[in-house]
């Protein structure tokens, strides 16, 4: 008995060997995102320096969805302009959604591989609560 | 009873129930709610096909019929709970009402700022933020009793939490995390030594063992219909009829009063004084159908069945590596539930590797904060069994739960 789950090899790989999970010292903007109902706690920080993002990294504890999410979007958006960034953060909830052109999908990278948490609602929270935060945080500094 | 003889039982409940048929589906949440059989969503609808009109009423035939399907429901609840008497029964929506008329009508009744209520740690949120609230409404402080890590407390302890100044005592019966047991009949008497008022939170026993409340000598029980076989939207307030006299009513509106002029009112006669408005009888009727099943399969086999699954579960899930399972080792203490955490994998991604197996659990923090707090776990997975579930769906669940380490991407060496 094993039945196909969405945790596939591409979010495994993320949750175990995360890239972007440690602390970034130098980081200038950080702040928590909270999902109350998984109990997903992150501290995402980023060093953003003439509106681009120079580097990044997260702590905190979670569910899989939740860390490799978060993983995926710092491969993506570091090195990014903040425009950039909220555009790519738009496609992905839009991906969550499952309204997202091949073309858009191809941006997304790697983090495309959460496209089947949108048949599962429950799960939706997990997936964008890094987006979610990153997005405030740059809006915020608008 | 013979195992064979056991197994045969177990298949031909199964066929009562409509959700089962022709479905690979393992449930394993029914302490969330309980899977409903055949009898009982007929009797709803019964209900409502022969006898609806508005219970107290309709001055016809029919609407006589309808108080009349509301009031035997009732008497079969306090066939069901021993209570002396059906004026003792109060039907609510489920057992969080209860509690939270209690801490209203019985709070404001009785509470003087300094007093002191007794809850335990391992309330259900259910059984705690309505105190919590009345605490604060009332200047009283609210008190908590310690457990070990298997949920348990001595009478010693017990003895130690209470003072002059508690005025009432509120404790679940059986804890929807650990599944451990509190003995209630005892805590109620040295509780009533104390000269504090006794409630028990039914909501995780009454479904799964025989409970009488004039042997508990209880001041209130609360419960649900939902977790015993009955559609959601039903449950009962027992309350020892001089309490519920001399307590002011809820919720006020229709049908709960003698009279009313501009600024007075007389209360109608317990229970109705507790059940304003419109009732939930077809809700009731239902209960009362699934209690006249609890009876015709028998405690006895309810709990022999429930607690060979549990002996079965844990044996199977405490062999898997990195499995952590709360409470205590003796499947005997756990009345079905069996919470549990393993080693590098959120709660919240074994439910969904399990559900990729058809196989229905609950994970989080099972409205048990304070509780998951002292054991130092953040969330966990919860497997909670009925007498409906069987050897072949607890050999399955062991055999998904030794394979979600794998699934997640670990390999046998990563392990401790």
């Amino acid at each position: 008995m094993s039945n196909q789950t969405f945790y596939n090899e591409i979010l495994i790989d993320h949750n175990l060997h995360p890239g972007h999970k440690h602390d970034l010292e130098d980081a200038n903007l950080v702040l928590e995102g909270v999902n109350p109902s998984c109990g997903d706690d992150i501290f995402l920080k980023l060093k953003v320096e003439d509106d681009k993002i120079i580097d990044g990294a997260f702590v905190g504890d979670g569910c899989a969805i939740s860390q490799a999410s978060a993983d995926m979007m710092l491969d993506l958006i570091i090195g990014k302009t903040k425009e950039e960034a909220l555009k790519l953060s738009e496609i992905f909830l839009r991906m969550i959604k499952g309204k997202i052109t091949d073309d858009e999908m191809e941006q997304l990278e790697e983090a495309g591989a959460l496209q089947d948490i949108s048949h599962m609602p429950a799960r939706v929270k997990c997936a964008v609560l890094g987006w979610h935060t990153m997005e405030e945080m740059l809006k915020g500094t608008d | 009873m013979k195992r064979e003889e056991q197994k045969k039982k177990v298949l031909n409940i199964r066929n009562d129930f409509p959700i089962f048929k022709n479905s690979d589906l393992i449930y394993l949440d029914s302490a969330a709610t309980s899977q409903k059989p055949e009898c009982v969503l007929r009797a709803q609808q019964d209900f409502y096909e022969k006898y609806n009109a508005n219970p107290y009423r309709g001055m016809y035939e029919l609407g006589e019929a309808a108080t009349e399907q509301y009031e035997q429901a009732r008497e079969t609840v306090r066939h069901f709970l021993n209570a002396k008497s059906s004026d003792e029964i109060v039907f609510t929506r489920n057992a969080t009402e209860g509690l939270n008329l209690l801490s209203y009508s019985l709070a404001d009744h009785i509470l003087q700022p300094g007093d002191e209520i007794l809850i335990t740690i391992m309330e259900h949120h259910s059984n705690l933020l309505p105190w919590q609230l009345a605490a604060k409404r009332h200047g009283a402080n609210l008190c908590y009793i310690e457990c070990n890590e298997e949920g348990e407390f001595t009478e010693e302890d017990f003895k130690q939490a209470l003072t002059p100044k508690t005025k009432i005592v509120s404790m679940t019966q059986v804890s929807n995390v650990l599944g451990c047991e509190n003995n209630i009949k005892r805590f109620a008497q040295i509780a009533h030594e104390n000269g504090s008022i006794f409630i028990a939170d039914g909501a995780q026993s009454v479904p799964h063992m025989p409970v009488d409340v004039q042997d508990l000598d209880v001041d209130f029980l609360s419960f649900s219909g939902h977790k015993m076989l009955a559609p959601m939207g039903i449950g009962v307030l027992y309350g020892k009829k001089k309490w519920l006299e001399e307590i002011p009513p809820f919720l006020s509106g229709g049908e709960m009063i003698q009279s009313v002029t501009r600024d007075h009112a007389v209360y109608a006669e317990v229970p109705h004084k507790f059940e304003a408005g419109t009732v939930n009888a077809g809700g009731a009727a239902a209960l009362g159908a699934a209690i006249h099943y609890y009876e015709k399969i028998g405690f006895d086999f309810i709990q022999e069945q429930e607690q060979s699954l549990s002996i079965r579960a844990m044996e199977a899930l405490r062999n898997i590596k990195g499995i952590h399972i709360l409470g205590s080792k003796d499947p005997k203490k756990h009345h079905g539930i069996i919470s549990f955490t393993l080693d590098g994998v959120h709660p919240h991604d074994i439910a969904a590797i399990l559900d990729a197996d058809h196989i229905a659990i609950r994970a989080g923090h099972h409205c048990a904060q304070p509780l998951l707090k002292h054991l130092g776990v953040l969330s966990a997975a919860r497997v909670s069994l009925a007498f409906y579930n069987t050897e072949n769906e607890i050999d399955k669940l062991a055999e998904s739960v030794g394979s979600i380490r794998r699934r997640m991407g670990y390999v046998e060496s990563d392990v401790l």
